[in-house]
């Protein structure tokens, strides 16, 4: 391994961009920028091996030793991150050709790649980086290029929704700039084993629980927190095809990694849950996440929105976990983040290939898809079934570790509401496969299956939900191991 | 005389306050997007001013002075980062207010509303 991966993989993407930008012709610039996620799934494998198997690498950039230089860290949890991210990016890529050669002019693809790749750079970079002002450069860089690919949408309230995402989401990040700069002007450090060394000694200060608060409502805009979830329907729905199957499964993802950075490797576990009580104001608004915005879920006439609510709600179980603050809470926390990953990729690309074929994602439309589009409807129902947490779905292993996390505390309560939680999305499933297999077909009979460029990635993902269903020792092994690390627990 | 002499961070609270009231009661796009920088530009003034000195002077190692007086230049440097995110934020939100312009007709948010809801 070279001793510089951990920056290439930030930095190849970052140079692949604008390549991807200056070749002009679409299918070259696809090329590029499906390279460029190839390379970054290739290191990240390579970086998580190296992790499990020899232990965190720190890599000082220009050779800088921290605190002074900026240092890229990564450990168990990040690289994990990692792995989802550039894996996402390299099965969504070889599905967006077609999608988006559909769904995009073709003077504006090359621009397209170059927005989808920096955005995957600045996931990457977030994930990657030790340093804490960096983490707000790279979330920027991937901000900015989610708003103009969001936009990119072929309905007009794509605009709109982009529009307001770029409001809450600069608020989200401005929030996020004054709680490091008011963690610097304690500390006068920006690197993040440095801050969690010194921070302890400053807590009786009021600046600290102050940064504290402006960087957990910060980085809960960013994940679509219940109620700081305004952003996410629209923006979800009216995204191209491809950008809702990428972001969806990235972008909250990654914002969630950033939660959990910060409230356990900056802060440390004492002081956010033991003094600022974190998990009295978490706990609450994860259980309204899972339960209102399932039931919301149930009323979207619009099928991708629909999916978008749940995402919301599914964001309720990963923070549920974090609040939870315990190993086996936290892991169902990164398992669920990975799961999750892994089942809305799946759903929205089925949603892509309806688009592609139907022109629409509204419930209506899908009548009698389950006899002409039978691939893509089944890829539907698979990743249904996850969602809602049958078992040989990943969504069965990850609620199984957030009830057992749950019960762990004797917090039966919580068990029960998960639970409520995937009935709830059984109902929602439910309306989408019943309109799609007992409804006639409307129409002349023209709308075919999707091709297959699109059906093997989205079939990929599918089958990736049923096999980390039934062999969850990797993914659960790595899960416990980032939350042992996270927690500073034997590992 | 200890509040009045925080007098800085007091504009940066007001300053603050103002960008974030503009941009929650605005339905004009352009002016929300006028209450974002200017809420932005606030948190500039935060950075710089915990970075500096009274009578500081440029941080420059002069050989024979080495016990100068000097500003913490890292706030500025990285302030400098954010008011380039913040130039780049608000050259997209106009182009997206161009376009919405475009496509609506109207940069207001009410009437952008009502033409969704008839649809």
């Amino acid at each position: 391994m070279s001793p510089h991966l951990p920056v290439l993989q930030v930095v190849v993407p970052l140079l692949a961009a604008p390549v991807a930008a200056l070749v002009r012709r679409p299918r070259l610039s696809w090329l590029v920028a499906f390279l460029a996620a190839l390379w970054a799934f290739g290191s990240a494998v390579t970086l998580l091996h190296h992790v499990l198997s020899v232990g965190p690498i720190s890599y000082h950039i220009g050779d800088w030793a921290p605190p002074w230089g900026i240092e890229y860290r990564v450990d168990q949890v990040n690289a994990f991150v990692l792995v989802i991210v550039s894996g996402i990016a390299a099965v969504v890529l070889p599905y967006a050709r077609a999608s988006v050669e559909w769904e995009i002019e073709n003077e504006r693809i090359p621009l397209f790649y170059t927005a989808l790749i920096l955005c995957m750079t600045g996931l990457l970079g977030i994930t990657v980086t030790g340093d804490v002002f960096n983490v707000f450069v790279f979330l920027e860089i991937s901000s900015l290029s989610a708003y103009a690919l969001i936009a990119m949408g072929q309905d007009r309230r794509a605009l709109t929704a982009a529009y307001q995402y770029l409001i809450m989401g600069s608020v989200g990040a401005t929030f996020i700039v004054i709680g490091i700069g008011l963690m610097y002007v304690m500390t006068g450090t920006l690197n993040m084993a440095d801050l969690a060394q010194r921070l302890p000694a400053m807590e009786a200060n009021r600046t600290i629980p102050v940064a504290f608060a402006f960087l957990t409502v910060g980085i809960s805009l960013k994940l679509a927190l219940f109620p700081l979830h305004l952003w996410l329907p629209n923006a979800y729905a009216y995204a191209p095809s491809t950008v809702t199957a990428f972001i969806a499964s990235t972008a909250t993802k990654v914002a969630v990694y950033m939660l959990l950075r910060f409230i356990f490797t900056v802060f440390g576990v004492a002081f956010s849950f033991d003094v600022m009580n974190l998990d009295r104001i978490l706990t609450p608004l994860a259980l309204a996440a899972i339960v209102f915005m399932s039931l919301s879920a149930i009323y979207q006439p619009n099928v991708k929105r629909l999916l978008a609510y749940s995402s919301v709600a599914q964001i309720g179980y990963m923070v549920l976990g974090i609040s939870l603050a315990s190993v086996l809470g936290v892991a169902a926390g990164i398992l669920h983040l990975f799961n999750h990953a892994l089942i809305k990729g799946a759903l929205f690309m089925a949603m892509g290939c309806v688009m592609y074929r139907v022109g629409s994602v509204r419930i209506e439309a899908m009548a009698g898809l389950g006899r002409t589009m039978p691939f893509t409807m089944a890829a539907f129902v698979v990743g249904g079934l996850s969602l809602i947490g049958v078992p040989l779905t990943v969504g069965f292993i990850s609620k199984l570790y957030l009830v057992r996390a749950a019960l762990e505390q004797g917090m039966w309560p919580v068990a029960v509401l998960v639970l409520v939680g995937s009935l709830l999305a059984v109902i929602y499933v439910w309306k989408v496969v019943e309109v799609a297999y007992f409804r006639q077909p409307i129409g002349d009979g023209s709308i075919r299956e999707a091709p297959l460029s699109l059906l093997i990635p989205t079939w990929v993902l599918v089958l990736a939900n049923i096999w980390f269903g039934i062999d969850a020792k990797l993914t659960a092994g790595v899960a416990i191991r980032a939350a042992q690390a996270l927690l500073g627990v034997g590992s | 005389m200890k509040i009045l002499g925080l007098y800085n961070y007091w504009i940066v609270i007001g300053l603050m306050m103002i960008g974030f009231y503009t941009m929650i009661s605005r339905g004009n796009l352009v002016k929300k997007l006028v209450g974002l920088s200017v809420f932005q530009t606030s948190v500039m003034i935060l950075y710089i001013s915990m970075g500096k000195i009274l009578g500081g002077t440029a941080p420059i190692l002069i050989e024979g002075r080495e016990n100068v007086v000097y500003t913490n230049p890292i706030p500025s440097v990285l302030i400098l980062t954010a008011i380039v995110v913040g130039v780049a934020t608000l050259a997209v939100g106009l182009a997206l207010v161009v376009r919405i312009k475009e496509a609506y007709g109207t940069i207001e948010e009410d009437e952008i509303h009502e033409q969704d809801d008839v649809m």
